[in-house]
């Protein structure tokens, strides 16, 4: 069990570093006074409370982290923080129960977005700012998870990016390196937010808003301070300007990284990822727009390829924004939309799905299948950005794949057990595993994940820790060989 | 000349009998004593036994007096330290190293006076490739050779039927392609050489040598026989240093497809190369030949360090059906005896080589060497120095030249401007390269009237090794201009 305490140490911490962010919207509460001033005031003290207890208590058990017990924490860390994040929202909103209010803060901190509110507009802003900020800060853990964590932990194949990642990262213990390269993503990550937060408010959108935005933009979020999500504004500029943020957040943070101490774009060309994910993106909303526009869904081009570019943008990148009712679109269009969701974001973004360089060696695995059926004999190795993968590597990616595709099934099972039709109950499935947000039918853009029972409800935010978590870091904790000495 | 050869092994040796043969002193450095000793069974040299990237043995061996070392062990590293040396320690004016690591090549600046102080790299894998590639672009050609930066080529072709020209009088080739300036150097008919007239006529399975404008290269071959279909798949067998740097050269022009026996190479091969298909597998495996359609292959290459297994894998290659197999062979006895079997070209990397390396050796001003039909006959590209008084060939009509029977002026080049001469195939030449101004550059065909002007590089072809001095002697300028 010590390395259970050693872990809820930090855990500790972060716990009562986390209880701290929320001052920022008990400020904007005071400031504003919009009477969810008491609700922050007790979230605060709960929050920072239990920390504090759980770190005092288990000082005695402090230690340096190992890469085991990196799974644990990061495990603990995007289960037990939602389970705090969602104290303002339960209290202010009594109607709010708990499982749908865990939804939310799990939806928020994962940066999935898909709600459980309605009446958005309604809300007080520092409710709305809280929701913004847990997909920020979600994002900054996400890109240190994704850059530093998970590689070090090998999981689904992610060392590859190793070598994508500034800085050797061969040691064994967690926090030199990561602290160091963290700080190095965190600036790229916080610069990119200020200059959207000037974008949008260049746009046409007031302060409050272009914050709130910002924050689940670059986290790939998708929650907004407006039912109508950004039909709100019916603003071509502002739709380019997310259409554009969603797209610089969808590629590898490591990646700006590099430019931004290069002072040379030569990374993004270098990065396996970044131009497929471009090309694909672009590829897609070009054709669909032809095809909403062939259909007759619009009349004239141009908008066709307004709301296909920004709908199709905002899902393929896991954002979940909408500035139109898409589930009305043809349905090949939304299921096209939910599988780019699946595979388009690049490593080390805070996208979600399979991301897009598990499928790129997937993709070469199929060639190099079709080339030793033809040449028996080949030697034909899978190539990223001209280095061999290794078969371990392509390995772990396939296995990475079969759980992705068995998780999906299985919750889409468990949520059709449960009473829910098959198209809602499969959108649900990817939308919470890919960290998407929105699906179709009864949690389509237009409505919400309220409809849904206690039971679908905790199913969902299962789903998205597991997502999330790239399947292996969460399944491992419920294996007895990790406990065992 | 003073000649300290550090090397007895393929280049080595074969460099020690071309150059003992000019009459220079020569001295071989080698770590094992029974390669020296067989030598010196064969050539009146001096041997010393040593590591020669020691100060010792290059000082038993007399590099002080060495006018020239050649380094070309086996090890680049050994090459390196010996050429430092012979220019820190004995202050040998000429060096030249052999190095076969692409990584040292990259590097340019390795090779300066105030480094390594290698006055001339060569790398034999480069050279090597370099001939082949240039056999796969004209595939009807025996051996394409470059002079003057690659403006003029010497093509040896082999006439056949079907070519306008074969039954003809050589004479008419003019008036067959009355735009193109060509000139037939040599004839060589059942391996005796002919020295061309205008009424010679040319007949089937004659080895025809012609210079010619690169560019006009096809059309002189068209009138000789008729033009195969430009080379599209490639195998290569081997995938050593020399079939790694072809693959390279050639996958983005050709399919090529490499067969390795080694796993471990094909690995390294296959992370290397991004458009080769490299297969694992023996190239005498007729199985495996067979499912990689073997007879659809427009050029089959062994390249493989194995004699035998060439030649073998070669023949096979061709009785399946490839259309043009080129083969590897160290052993200059083999390379007479696969000549005029199924083999379409032999090659002898050491020959190939040598011609680079004697470049450098010769007196005079050489800018290039190739050795021909196995080392028998020689091109030779040289610049004419002084004036009409020093020079015995500056001011002169070519018909006035005394040059022995059997050597002909072929071309003329003018306007060229080389500060050091380099032969083809080294990486310190690329370099040179950029400097060589082709801007003003004129190839004149030589004809019997053509005149020579101060430093015009002549290209001449010679029947006869032996010749070479004379030719040689008559290209120095008269001490007296000095």
């Amino acid at each position: 069990m010590s390395r259970f305490f050693a872990v809820a140490n930090v855990l500790g911490k972060m716990i009562l570093a986390f209880g701290f962010t929320m001052l920022v919207p008990l400020c904007l509460s005071l400031w504003t006074n919009d009477g969810a001033r008491s609700a922050f005031g007790e979230a605060i003290l709960v929050t920072t409370g239990a920390g504090f207890i759980l770190w005092l208590a288990t000082r005695r058990y402090r230690r340096e982290m190992q890469v085991r017990d990196g799974f644990l924490l990061v495990v603990l860390v995007w289960s037990v923080l939602p389970a705090f994040a969602m104290l303002p929202l339960l209290i202010y909103l009594p109607e709010l129960n708990l499982s749908m209010a865990y939804f939310e803060a799990v939806s928020g901190l994962t940066a999935t977005g898909g709600t459980v509110l309605t009446g958005l507009d309604t809300l007080p802003t520092s409710i709305n700012l809280w929701r913004g900020q847990m997909v920020w800060l979600g994002g900054m853990g996400l890109i240190v998870l994704a850059v530093a964590i998970l590689p070090l932990l090998g999981v689904g194949g992610r060392q590859i990016l190793k070598a994508e990642t500034p800085g050797p990262m061969k040691e064994n213990k967690l926090t030199p390196r990561i602290a160091e390269t963290a700080k190095g993503l965190w600036l790229v990550y916080v610069g990119l937010t200020f200059a959207c937060v000037i974008a949008y408010k260049l746009a046409g959108m007031h302060w409050f808003d272009a914050v709130m935005h910002a924050f689940t933009t670059l986290g790939l979020g998708g929650f907004s301070s407006h039912d109508a999500s950004y039909g709100y504004w019916n603003s071509p500029l502002i739709e380019v300007v997310a259409i554009i943020f969603m797209l610089i957040a969808g590629i590898n943070f490591a990646t700006h990284f590099l430019v931004w101490r290069a002072k040379s774009l030569f990374s993004y060309y270098r990065d396996p990822e970044a131009g497929l994910f471009v090309l694909v993106l672009l590829t897609s909303c070009l054709g669909l727009a032809c095809y909403l526009w062939f259909v007759g869904v619009y009349a004239d081009p141009i908008t066709a390829l307004r709301y296909a570019s920004f709908n199709i943008v905002s899902i393929a990148t896991t954002t979940g924004y909408s500035n139109t009712d898409y589930s009305l679109w043809p349905i090949f269009v939304p299921l096209l939309m939910l599988f780019l969701s699946g595979f388009c974001t690049c490593s080390g973004s805070t996208g979600g799905g399979i991301k897009m360089i598990r499928a790129r060696i997937l993709y070469q695995q199929v060639f190099r299948e079709m080339t030793t059926i033809m040449h028996p004999k080949a030697v034909s190795p899978v190539k990223l950005g001209g280095s061999v993968v290794s078969n371990k590597i392509i390995f772990a990616v396939l296995v990475f794949l079969f759980i992705y595709a068995t998780s999906i099934v299985m919750m889409s099972l468990v949520l059709t057990l449960s009473g829910l039709d098959i198209v809602t109950a499969f959108s649900a499935a990817v939308a919470c595993i890919n960290n998407l947000g929105p699906g179709l039918g009864q949690i389509g853009p237009a409505t919400t994940y309220a409809s849904l029972t206690d039971f679908q409800t905790w199913v969902c935010s299962f789903a998205m820790l597991l997502g999330r978590l790239e399947f292996f870091t969460l399944l491992v904790i419920f294996t007895p060989a990790f406990w065992r000495k | 000349m003073n000649i300290l050869i550090l090397g007895a092994g393929q280049v080595g040796s074969s460099a020690a009998e071309s150059l003992v043969s000019e009459a220079n002193d020569i001295t071989i450095v080698d770590v094992v004593s029974e390669r020296l000793s067989s030598l010196q069974d064969r050539m009146d040299l001096r041997t010393v036994v040593g590591n020669a990237a020691h100060p010792s043995i290059l000082s038993q061996a007399g590099a002080e007096d060495a006018d020239l070392i050649l380094a070309v062990t086996a090890s680049d590293e050994t090459n390196l330290v010996a050429c430092k040396l012979a220019a820190t320690v004995f202050n040998t004016p000429t060096k030249i190293a052999r190095i076969h690591s692409a990584e040292y090549l990259a590097h340019p600046a390795i090779f300066t006076a105030e480094n390594f102080s290698v006055d001339f790299a060569i790398c034999p894998e480069q050279i090597v490739t370099e001939y082949i590639k240039k056999l796969m672009e004209f595939p009807e050609a025996l051996q394409v050779l470059d002079f003057a930066a690659g403006k003029v080529s010497l093509v040896a072709v082999r006439a056949f039927y079907g070519g306008p020209l074969v039954g003809q009088q050589l004479q008419e080739l003019r008036k067959h392609v009355p735009n193109v300036d060509t000139r037939v150097a040599a004839i060589f008919r059942k391996n005796r050489s002919i020295i061309p007239e205008g009424d010679t006529i040319i007949e089937a399975e004659d080895e025809v040598f012609f210079l010619a404008a690169t560019e006009d290269i096809r059309f002189v071959m068209r009138e000789l026989r008729r033009l195969d279909k430009p080379v599209k798949r490639v195998m290569i067998a081997g995938g050593g240093k020399i079939g790694r740097r072809l693959g390279k050269a050639s996958e983005n022009d050709y399919q090529v497809r490499i067969i390795e026996y080694n796993q471990k190479i094909c690995e390294e091969l296959s992370a290397d190369l991004h458009k080769t298909l490299v297969l694992h597998g023996d190239a005498t495996d007729e199985t495996l030949l067979e499912s990689e359609s073997i007879a659809e292959m427009d050029v089959f290459c062994s390249l493989t360090n194995d004699d035998e297994n060439n030649i073998m894998s070669s023949l096979l290659a061709k009785r399946m059906g490839a259309r043009k197999v080129v083969a590897l062979i160290n052993r200059s006895a083999y390379v007479d005896l696969m000549q005029s079997s199924g083999i379409d070209i032999a090659i002898s990397p050491a020959q190939v080589t040598i011609g680079s390396l004697l470049a450098y050796v010769r007196h005079g001003d050489v800018a290039a060497v190739h050795s021909l039909r196995r080392g028998a006959a020689e091109a030779i590209e040289l610049v004419a120095h002084g004036d009409t008084k020093s020079s015995k060939v500056v001011g002169r009509k070519v018909e006035e030249i005394k040059l022995p029977k059997g050597a002909t002026i072929g071309a003329i080049v003018r306007g060229l401007s080389v500060s050091r001469n380099m032969p083809s195939g080294t990486a310190v030449k690329e370099q040179a390269d950029h400097g060589t101004s082709t801007q003003g550059l004129q190839v004149i065909i030589a004809h019997h009237d053509t005149i020579i002007e101060s430093e015009d590089h002549v290209i001449l072809f010679v029947i006869n090794r032996k010749m070479i001095r004379q030719v040689e002697q008559l290209f120095q300028v008269n001490v007296g201009f000095l």
